[in-house]
């Protein structure tokens, strides 16, 4: 729940060596990334113009997995570790600010 | 219903309750809408999830997505395992926690409605949400009863040949204190339904129409156009019933005006689900539409 | 049965009540916190009876009347898996409509007690006492005891919870009688106070189960897909583990019950006259406890014959068996009340006795049987019968040789027309 590095998260997952070690049931722990690193899928980046942005926050509203990050007066960040690229930021973004970039190899 | 301002001001500092880097398709509406309904009702939620996307994006153990209690539950048990953790609570006397089922429409409408309708009928205080992707999109696009009809799927590859159920209306039928409809890829409104379900004690059901990508077959990025569509040409209609007392959206009830209301190819052709229907095909769904609008109207 | 005011006693009482009311008492006296239930015949006045405590005021509990044994079982997952102490009754039909949910609740290690009025499975429809309804799921990852007499059911109640809340164990727990030959049929049953169950059986953690607890606090999620090369195989071997290991705890708690309330329960098994016996039949549930009989009269006639009871057959008593075996009896015959289409003697218990028989390397003389499906009679005088054909395979070699002798297997009563 703590904003923290993405990659930390890796640390919090026990690991185990033999089924002696193992509780009764397999429990899972709530962290970012439970499939791994999604940013991996992203064929098109969106890319924030701070010039056009009028901070108004919707891309932050309208992002299906909430990798926007977003505090009022400021231009929203983009957590790209995890954003898929499905675009719908652009799509929602009442200044066209938002400009989705091809990834390179 | 609260405002885009009001939402990011009460909203933008909290940490997600159901977080990023999930297995979610890109442009998921399903985990748009939970992503929102987990923010209205709070952290002190425990979601019970039958078998659905849901049991595939909260993650791979041991990690998961949810920062609140999740239980992945069987099939046709949503409603029941909810039922469970609600009298659970109620008999160890832990008092506000939100019991949260979170289905698909096959675990709605198809192998879960008989442990629905008698949660529901049981007073069962708790807030069932059912994300209608109309199909069994988990397993590969197959038909379920919440189908739309002439939509081709992997078990209905010329068409499916009726139309949806009714599965809000079904519910309504029980008299519980709260039913709401709206679309997955409107926050304000996703937000507004679970706000205002979790003030009230008894059942609750919300119906949320959740465009797919991958099993509509749209591009990605236009998954809120496709809810917006559906609003605008009628295909689905937002009200809600509160203790009887019906009031339909005020979106809808401009739409209710066919004069107003889209004609349905905006909606059909933007997705490749529906191929290419025949004129009488159209015709079908247009009738279909009307006819439900004018019924509507007429309750009004 | 008179209508007591005040059932919470200061002291032991002895009542007069059917099999299901056994039951009910049994889930009252353990002060379950939740009982979710649908009706099915032989089951219902044990629901019935819950209904009069909870609504009486006697019970404090949640009572879910549920639309279906699917829900029943899906019901006490979520309830259990918020700490309560949760109880349900079925048969027959309904046990097997709940199939599916009892995986749900052993894979989640939910410490859920369960009894059974077990009954014939339809079609065609048949509601009287057979096994074939819990024989069917008892691979489930369930403990599965029989009572054979209406204190034992209430007993094994209070001992079950203990067990199956067994930090070791955490399992969940049938108990398993016949339909109306011990659901309906009325015999005194000693119910101690309130204080010394209480003792016996203390309420469950306040903070939940250990390993799984829905609470807000300490978020878990539960239930999640695992890859083919994650643990998935060692979660299942831990089930195995946990129930094979359950058995100390087992009788470790019928010891602690016995010093409690005086009643002596003898463990995985039943050994009647066995020690010295050359001829043993191996059976289960209430016909068990109706072969002392036999084995009595039979014993008058010098014969040296004896009955080893299943008390359990999950966890399965390989150990006793194994006793059994090396205590120089030659000829066994084991007794299915239930069936197995097509497995190699048609009835499952008997099959997995001679595989055990076989890792023994002893050689043994065997006949399996089923006998009393649907709820017919089995005479004492044909019990009598069951062993004088053991005898005779002890003592000539003979199987025999009349036209219920099917696929190596007596079916007993089966109509041959003469």
């Amino acid at each position: 729940m703590k904003k923290d590095d993405p990659k930390s998260t890796e640390t919090k997952c026990p690991v185990y060596k033999s089924w002696r070690e193992l509780p009764h049931v397999p429990i899972s722990r709530g962290m970012k990334g439970s499939i791994g690193e999604t940013g991996d899928w992203r064929t098109y980046r969106p890319e924030i113009d701070a010039k056009q942005c009028s901070k108004c926050g919707i891309c932050y509203v309208y992002c299906p997995d909430g990798v926007i990050l977003f505090q009022e007066g400021s231009v929203p960040s983009i957590d790209y570790t995890y954003c898929k690229g499905c675009g719908i930021c652009k799509v929602k973004c009442p200044k066209n600010a938002i400009e989705m970039i091809r990834e390179r190899e | 219903m609260v405002t885009v301002k009001e939402l990011i001001q009460i909203e933008s500092n909290k940490p997600e309750l159901f977080q990023c880097g999930s297995s979610a398709c890109a442009g998921c509406a399903s985990v748009l809408a939970l992503r929102w309904a987990l923010k209205a009702l709070g952290p002190k939620t425990v979601v019970v999830a039958p078998a659905s996307c849901a049991n595939v994006y909260i993650g791979i153990w041991p990690k998961a997505s949810s920062a609140v209690p999740y239980v992945n539950m069987a099939f046709a048990a949503g409603a029941s395992a909810a039922s469970g953790v609600v009298a659970g609570y109620e008999a160890l006397g832990k008092k506000d926690i939100n019991v949260l089922t979170w289905a698909g429409d096959g675990g709605t409408v198809d192998i879960g409605i008989q442990a629905l309708s008698g949660a529901i009928e049981r007073s069962t205080n708790f807030i069932y949400a059912c994300y209608d992707n109309e199909g069994y999109m988990n397993t590969g696009t197959q038909r379920s009863s919440s189908t739309m009809k002439h939509t081709k799927t992997t078990t209905t590859p010329t068409g499916k040949g009726m139309h949806k159920k009714d599965i809000a209306q079904i519910v309504a039928a029980h008299d519980i204190p709260y039913v709401a409809t709206c679309v997955a890829t409107d926050p304000q409104e996703v937000y507004t339904v679970f706000s205002e379900a979790k003030e009230i004690q008894g059942a609750k059901f919300i119906h949320i129409l959740s465009p797919c990508a991958p099993g509509w077959r749209f591009a990605a990025s236009r998954t809120t156009e496709m809810g917006d569509l559906a609003v605008k040409t009628g295909i689905f209609l937002l009200w809600k019933q509160v203790d009887g007392e019906l009031t339909v959206n005020k979106r809808t009830l401009k739409y209710l005006d066919k004069s107003k209301r889209l004609p349905v190819e905006a909606y059909l052709n933007e997705q490749g689900r529906f191929g290419s229907l025949r004129k009488d095909q159209i015709q079908d769904l247009q009738d279909w539409v009307d006819r439900r609008c004018d019924k509507l109207a007429r309750r009004v | 049965m008179s209508k007591i005011k005040k059932t919470e006693m200061d002291k032991e009482q002895t009542i007069i009540m059917s099999g299901n009311y056994a039951s009910a008492w049994g889930a009252k006296c353990s002060r379950v916190k939740v009982v979710s239930a649908y009706p099915i015949t032989p089951q219902t006045t044990v629901v019935e009876k819950l209904a009069d405590f909870v609504e009486g005021g006697e019970l404090d509990a949640r009572y879910i009347k549920v639309e279906s044994e699917h829900s029943v079982m899906a019901s006490l997952v979520g309830s259990s898996m918020t700490g309560a102490r949760s109880f349900t009754a079925t048969s027959g039909q309904g046990l097997l409509y709940m199939t599916e949910m009892l995986h749900w609740v052993s894979s989640s290690r939910l410490p859920i007690v369960t009894t059974i009025a077990s009954r014939g499975i339809a079609p065609p429809w048949n509601i009287w006492a057979e096994y074939t309804d819990i024989l069917s799921v008892r691979d489930c990852g369930w403990i599965i005891q029989f009572a054979s007499t209406h204190q034992e059911i209430f007993d094994s109640i209070l001992m079950g919870y203990k067990i199956a809340e067994n930090e070791g164990v955490m399992l969940p727990y049938f108990i398993v009688y016949g339909g109306f030959t011990q659901s309906h049929t009325s015999k005194p049953v000693r119910i101690p106070p309130q204080k010394d169950i209480d003792s016996f059986l203390p309420s469950p953690p306040e903070k939940g189960w250990s390993h799984l607890n829905l609470d807000p606090e300490n978020p878990i999620t539960h239930g999640n897909l695992l890859m083919p090369q994650q643990e998935y195989l060692d979660f299942r071997f831990l089930i195995h583990d946990a129930m094979m290991k359950s058995k100390k705890v087992i009788q470790k708690t019928i010891t602690e019950f016995k010093k409690s309330f005086k009643r002596n329960y003898s463990g995985l098994t039943e050994n009647y006259k066995c020690k010295d016996a050359d001829v043993v039949l191996i059976s289960y549930g209430a016909l068990a406890e109706q072969s002392k009989i036999a084995v009595d009269e039979l014993r008058k006639q010098g014969k040296k014959v004896g009955l080893f009871k299943l008390r359990y057959i999950r966890p399965f008593p390989n150990e006793e068996l194994e006793e059994l075996f090396n205590s120089g009896v030659k000829a066994i015959g084991i007794a299915d009340q239930g069936t197995a289409f097509g497995n190699p003697t048609g009835g499952p218990i008997s099959t997995e006795v001679m595989s055990l028989l076989r890792l023994s390397g002893k050689k043994i003389k065997v006949l399996p049987y089923v006998w009393g499906l649907g709820g017919r009679d089995v005479t004492v005088d044909e019990q009598i019968h069951v062993f004088n054909q053991l005898i005779t395979l002890k003592n000539k070699n003979q199987y025999p040789t009349d036209d219920t002798f099917q696929h190596g297997t007596v079916w007993m009563g089966l109509k041959t027309g003469v």
